[in-house]
């Protein structure tokens, strides 16, 4: 089976975010660029898919900036193909309807039979890339996936729902799924494998152009959430406190 | 060097045999086990493995390695280096026989996810904690006289101090580090810090068999310390010492290097009119596996000197002391497997070192590591003895002495 997992860099939250002078997004200077958690999830579903079943998997990503070493680290970790697509303004980050566009464009002449990407991610603004990327190329898709079995031309997939709810559904191949957690934690590579692949492996480079972020809603400001009310403190001894917080739980029909 | 028939073929084996040769110098030594099971006998976590250092040499010669392989024993080893300090054949166990199987599990994909994590966090952000780099020097922003920073400082050192990723973004550790720039500031030391330039020392990845991280991370510092004059490294991270002093040679980089117990006892003429708050305590001084037996560093005299010079201290030993300290659990990658070991084993070492600090009427527990505070701290909680005994790095010691009294 082949493989797809489109990898979407976004900002590392270790680092502050600032607003840029635009105030309508983030200050990009420092910003340190990371592969999504979730697509990594993706990328550990793929290379699990793989090694149970035989079959490639490819890495594809827009040219956020630095994306090489997170290609190579794919490769060292068992991916067999890894596509960066560049374009203009990529460095400054498109939205998900432009990039799903760029994906299906680049999707052209790769031949896949699943595509895992992360069902969400921390700045997605316009909906997910998964869903978006399903419509453009006319597949199913279902998100918030922690788990897949393949059978003939199909595969079965674990959707979590909230409540701790699961499902398993039947989905048809083609198609795109939406991968909410991999069944194990994303294996660690050691860095001489990285570096090996580093010199060994080579990164196709694609050229989109430009990208139409027209599709998405726009932005007209970003701002620190502000507090609207300030949290309580309750005063006095443990026993008080308890007393408070009991009287508290019940006021609000928490407790009876 | 006399042979002992050493059989290796399949199951893995002759690959591993090959790795220990290649990793360490003495690797060949191997050859020599006795199978006296000294190394076994003494390692803290050896009765909860079911392949300790001499089953591993044991299946080796067997022929029979695959056990070995599917085993997670190894994750049990904190890298304290005691088989090694009491291995009779002097084979390089810690730096050889088992960061080569770790090193082996590693890449098979085989190590605990906390550790994944904590390699992943030093690759990407050059420390252990996931912090971000750019903050590595916030423990030192609000002090009353400034930390100096080398990129902004310009001018030569005598200490180049070497702080390191816990004691830069631990709370608990940030204290000790706050400690130790008053008693560098009330001696007058011409010291600086790198700051977000300095990385993770790379030794608990080179004893995880992480040796591409190692070179890595090692080589980011070379870098660093390149920039700068200075006349000596002094740092307050045993781990620190032990890979800098032992290891980074290897890869071409050496410096003079001191751990800061030493820095002091050399200064103890300087030192000692400058402590006059008298601390009437009785303290136990607990002996860092890295700058004690780890390859003969021998640090043992100059913590226990720079401790006998506060006023009031009354300093006892534990059973286990010196090269026979017992480790407080974290290295060798123990920091990011408490789960991991607790699960397997039902005891903590650090807890047994709060009992023995106990027994012989210890007051306060002194460290000298910047794992050790928070591991002991939570040792002292987790046996129901808050209260009872304190943990204090010997850099806080002397702060709380420092001045009119």
């Amino acid at each position: 089976m082949d493989i797809v997992v489109p990898i979407k860099f976004v900002p590392d939250l270790v680092e502050e975010m600032e607003i840029g002078e635009s105030g309508k997004a983030l200050d990009r200077t420092f910003m340190r660029l990371i592969p999504s958690e979730q697509d990594d999830h993706a990328l550990e579903q793929a290379l699990l898919l793989k090694e149970r079943h035989g079959g490639t998997v490819t890495v594809v990503t827009l040219d956020a900036g630095d994306v090489d070493e997170t290609l190579f680290t794919a490769v060292a970790n068992g991916a067999d193909r890894a596509v960066k697509v560049r374009g203009e303004g990529f460095d400054k980050g498109i939205n998900n309807h432009a990039a799903s566009a760029v994906l299906q464009e680049a999707l052209k002449d790769i031949p896949f039979d699943l595509i895992l990407t992360g069902t969400q991610a921390v700045d997605d603004l316009d909906g997910s890339v998964g869903p978006l990327l399903a419509a453009r190329l006319g597949l199913p898709y279902v998100g918030y996936i922690t788990g897949i079995a393949l059978e003939d031309g199909k595969v079965v997939a674990r959707k979590e729902y909230p409540g701790g709810m699961v499902a398993e559904m039947e989905v048809a191949l083609p198609a795109v799924l939406g991968i909410q957690a991999a069944e194990k934690p994303p294996r660690y590579v050691v860095t001489s494998l990285v570096l090996e692949a580093m010199k060994t492996a080579t990164i196709e480079e694609r050229e989109a152009g430009g990208a139409d972020c027209s599709g998405a809603a726009g932005v007209t400001r970003v701002y620190l959430p502000q507090a609207a009310e300030r949290a309580r403190m309750l005063e006095g001894d443990a026993n008080q406190v308890a007393d408070a917080l009991v009287a508290l739980l019940k006021e609000h029909r928490l407790l009876s | 060097m006399t042979t002992v028939a050493t059989t290796v073929s399949t199951n893995g084996g002759l690959a591993f045999y090959n790795k220990v040769l290649e990793a360490v110098p003495q690797g060949e030594r191997l050859r020599l086990c006795l199978q006296c099971g000294a190394c076994s006998g003494i390692c803290p976590n050896g009765f909860a493995m079911n392949y300790p250092p001499r089953s591993i040499i044991a299946a080796l010669r067997a022929d029979d390695f695959a056990p070995v392989l599917e085993s997670d024993a190894i994750w049990l080893c904190v890298a304290c280096f005691a088989c090694s300090n009491v291995c009779p054949a002097q084979i390089p166990l810690t730096t050889g026989v088992l960061a080569a199987l770790k090193n082996e599990m590693l890449l098979r994909g085989k190590a605990p996810a906390e550790l994944q994590t904590a390699l992943a966090n030093s690759r990407r952000y050059g420390n252990t904690l996931g912090q971000s780099p750019r903050k590595r020097a916030e423990w030192a922003k609000d002090l009353t006289l400034p930390v100096p920073i080398m990129a902004e400082h310009k001018e030569p050192v005598e200490v180049l101090w070497y702080v390191g990723d816990y004691a830069s973004y631990h709370p608990r550790v940030q204290k000790v580090s706050r400690a130790m720039v008053r008693v560098f500031q009330a001696m007058g030391v011409k010291f600086g810090i790198l700051g977000p330039e300095e990385n993770s020392d790379g030794d608990a990845q080179c004893l995880v068999g992480e040796v591409g991280l190692f070179e890595m991370l090692a080589l980011k510092n070379a870098r660093a310390f390149d920039k700068y004059e200075f006349k000596e490294v002094v740092t307050t991270d045993p781990h620190a010492y032990n890979t800098m002093k032992n290891e980074y040679p290897g890869l071409g980089v050496s410096f003079p290097i001191k751990h800061y117990t030493q820095f002091l006892a050399e200064r103890l003429d300087q030192l000692w009119p400058l402590l006059r708050r008298d601390q009437k305590y009785r303290v136990a001084y607990h002996d860092p596996c890295c700058i004690g037996r780890a390859n003969h560093n021998d640090i043992y005299d100059e913590p226990r000197r720079v401790l006998s010079a506060i006023p009031g201290i009354e300093l006892v030993e534990m059973p286990h002391n010196r090269e026979n300290s017992i480790c407080c659990g974290g290295g060798g990658g123990g920091m990011w497997l408490d789960g991991f070991s607790w699960e397997r084993t039902r005891t903590r070492t650090s807890e047994w070192r709060v009992a023995e600090a106990l027994s012989v009427g210890a007051q306060v527990l002194a460290v000298a590591c910047t794992y050790e505070t928070p591991r002991f701290d939570d040792a002292v909680k987790s046996t129901g003895h808050e209260g009872d005994l304190i943990v204090r790095d010997i850099a806080e010691l002397l702060a709380e002495a420092l001045g009119s009294g």
